[in-house]
């Protein structure tokens, strides 16, 4: 009872349908993830079709203009499908194997976690489903087109603001209804019991690698560990393996939009309450009556109105801090990256570049910042064209 | 007798379901004493929800009107208020439960008594957190009603045993909306909980035809209709009355059969 707290965040508010199917989830769950014989095939997964371990790599030209700490790249956009989604999907697919499912069903935002589960399906033999705001697959058409590529469905969703939130709903819906031979791949530490412990524990291979690489190439434990944050799975991966480190600042980037003083805007921590949403309780955006309220990113994978309930509890108790990023921030750092180290990061990514420019003066340059480079921007191109009032065709 | 045991009282229930505020919260309250005039034995006030997760497309429609029409919080309780001035018929609040927890669960429920409202459905607070809910609901007198569904199995003993009001029978796996079948063995479920409670049942999901009723009550305590009636609504959205007490009648007549 009460299970997956993360203090008095977290738990299971899900309807009663799905109750068995999350209990007998994580009694599997915890079974596979202390058998040895799991955890070796999905090492090996991990290493032979993602390509792991990333890359930590030193950037030395943003180092030197920046002027203060050691700037450290984790290149998540370089594993197979571009991003860290690949980690979790592979963990969550193979899992769904050994129960005995035959179906997978995922939402998706920007389309990493769609394309990457899309993928670990054909893999691993899967029927797939994705579920994907209809304003989404319009500003994302070529992930859309990727995934029937890899042989999923794809379904735009109409209901609400028709973005991420309203496709976590519509697979929600979804799975209560075809619940029998599905597992519904969630794509961020989110959601009910067992999904936010489940995905953090198999995003954290990224802090894992981090604190392993760092001390290889420098000798040290890192000063800050910096990642973007939408639900949180690239950060909470990034930051798991420092948690027990207090000297490691931890420091999560959130989606400002237009700004946290304006509406446009998915910053939950600085903007948000508490609340009870899509399984969890936890931090959300909502208006004075608790509605779910709509929020806005330039960014589709940060653009959610809640954050992961570990998160929130790393928020509550200090162990992390939470802030805001606008698109101006993220479109400027999108293309000072590109410009100086020759990498297009994604845009959700970006974020945490931008917060990276303005306080790595704070530190010395025998300290060592890490940023977790989430994914490729390939798929933003297009967009950060409009945004400079460029028209390109995809 | 608690209140929602009176619904119960004379015959099998019918328990009529339907949006707060879609078209108007005025529109509501006319709509919800036409079904009482048809023969609704207990009112179920949906609060309209961003995210309704465990809607079909025709009670997510509901809501999203409702929202788009102005009804708040606020209003809601108002409206409970007011219906339950003009009618013994027993009132509960269906709700997510972000709503309610977002106004306080000990404020929310006090008004929500004060208003006349019997008891709760939360589809999204299972039996296993609603522990940080119920005693504040119990003492204001407020039945927290649970839910038990297609695949309940093992836990339907754990529900039934700290059940009150009544009991809340998912027909069928998914989300609400009409189904022309009902594939569930329903009875055998109802059987289940009976072995451990003595608390009313009533089945919901897809339940909108007279013959449906008809044939839940010969096993069940209850029926509960909600999309097919939000779909009344939806079809005319200012005259629904005479068809809603009609459609009302024809439940309940069949329930008597």
């Amino acid at each position: 009872m009460n299970q997956g707290r993360y203090g008095p965040y977290g738990g299971q508010y899900i309807p009663e349908t799905l109750m068995n199917e999350l209990i007998g989830l994580n009694q599997a769950y915890q079974r596979y993830r202390l058998d040895p014989a799991f955890q070796a095939e999905l090492a090996q997964l991990l290493r032979d079709y993602a390509g792991r371990p990333s890359l930590l790599y030193r950037a030395d030209r943003m180092t030197a203009d920046l002027g203060g700490a050691q700037i450290w790249l984790k290149r998540e956009d370089l594993n197979h499908t571009g991003s860290h989604k690949i980690n979790n999907v592979l963990g969550q697919t193979l899992l769904a194997r050994k129960m005995g499912k035959t179906r997978v069903i995922a939402e998706t935002g920007a389309g990493q976690h769609g394309v990457a589960t899309a993928t670990a399906a054909a893999l691993m033999g899967l029927e797939c489903e994705i579920f994907m705001g209809r304003e989404d697959t319009e500003r994302q058409a070529l992930n859309v087109y990727r995934m029937e590529l890899l042989g999923a469905t794809v379904h735009p969703v109409t209901s609400g603001t028709m973005t991420l939130k309203d496709a976590v709903n519509e697979a929600m819906r979804e799975w209560t209804s075809r619940v029998q031979d599905t597992l519904y791949v969630l794509g961020s530490v989110m959601g009910p019991h067992p999904f936010p412990q489940m995905v953090r524990d198999f995003q954290s291979v990224i802090g894992r690698e981090i604190r392993a690489q760092l001390e290889a190439q420098a000798g040290s434990l890192p000063a800050a560990v910096v990642a973007c944050v939408g639900g949180g799975s690239n950060a909470i991966g990034s930051f798991y393996d420092f948690i027990d480190q207090p000297t490691v600042e931890l420091i999560g980037c959130e989606a400002a939009g237009l700004g946290v003083d304006t509406d446009q805007h998915a910053a939950t921590i600085a903007r948000g309450q508490v609340g009870v949403f899509h399984g969890m309780k936890s931090y959300f955006c909502q208006d004075q009556d608790g509605q779910i309220a709509p929020v806005y990113s330039i960014s589709a994978g940060l653009d959610y109105p809640g954050i992961g309930p570990e998160h929130a509890w790393l928020h509550d108790s200090g162990r992390a801090s939470y802030v805001p990023v606008t698109d101006q921030q993220a479109v400027e750092a999108f293309e000072y990256l590109a410009q100086t180290e020759g990498v297009i990061c994604a845009i959700e990514s970006a974020h945490a570049i931008a917060h990276v420019r303005q306080i790595a003066q704070r530190y010395r340059p025998d300290q060592h910042i890490v940023v977790c480079l989430s994914g490729r921007g390939d798929k933003d191109v297009a967009a950060i064209a409009r945004y400079r009032g460029r028209t390109v065709h995809e | 007798m608690s209140e929602i045991a009176r619904a119960f009282a004379q015959g099998k229930a019918f328990i009529a379901f339907l949006t707060a505020g879609d078209p108007s919260l005025e529109q509501t309250e006319r709509h919800i004493l036409d079904l009482v005039k048809g023969g609704a034995d207990l009112i179920e006030i949906g609060i309209p929800f961003s995210d309704p997760i465990a809607e079909g497309p025709v009670i997510q429609a509901a809501n999203l009107r409702a929202l788009q029409a102005g009804a708040s919080l606020e209003g809601v309780f108002e409206l409970a208020r007011r219906v339950h001035a003009q009618t013994p018929t027993p009132l509960v609040f269906l709700t997510y439960l972000n709503p309610v927890f977002h106004y306080g669960y000990e404020a929310f429920c006090q008004r929500a008594s004060v208003c006349g409202v019997s008891g709760l459905i939360i589809p999204d607070l299972p039996f296993e957190e609603q522990g940080e809910l119920r005693p504040i609901a119990s003492a204001c007198g407020l039945d927290l009603i649970t839910l038990v569904a297609p695949t309940s199995a093992d836990r339907i003993r754990r529900v039934a045993e700290t059940a009150s009001g009544f009991i809340y029978v998912v027909s069928s796996l998914g989300v609400t909306g009409l189904r022309s079948q009902i594939t569930t063995d329903l009875r055998s479920i109802v059987a289940e909980i009976r072995r451990h409670s003595q608390t009313p049942v009533a089945v919901g999901f897809g339940v909108h035809t007279p013959e449906q009723a008809q044939d839940i009550g010969q096993f069940a305590d209850g029926v509960i209709v909600g999309s097919k009636i939000v779909s009344l609504i939806g079809q005319n959205p200012t005259g629904a009355g005479p068809e809603l007490q009609a459609y009302a009648r024809s439940i309940k007549d069949a329930l008597r059969d």
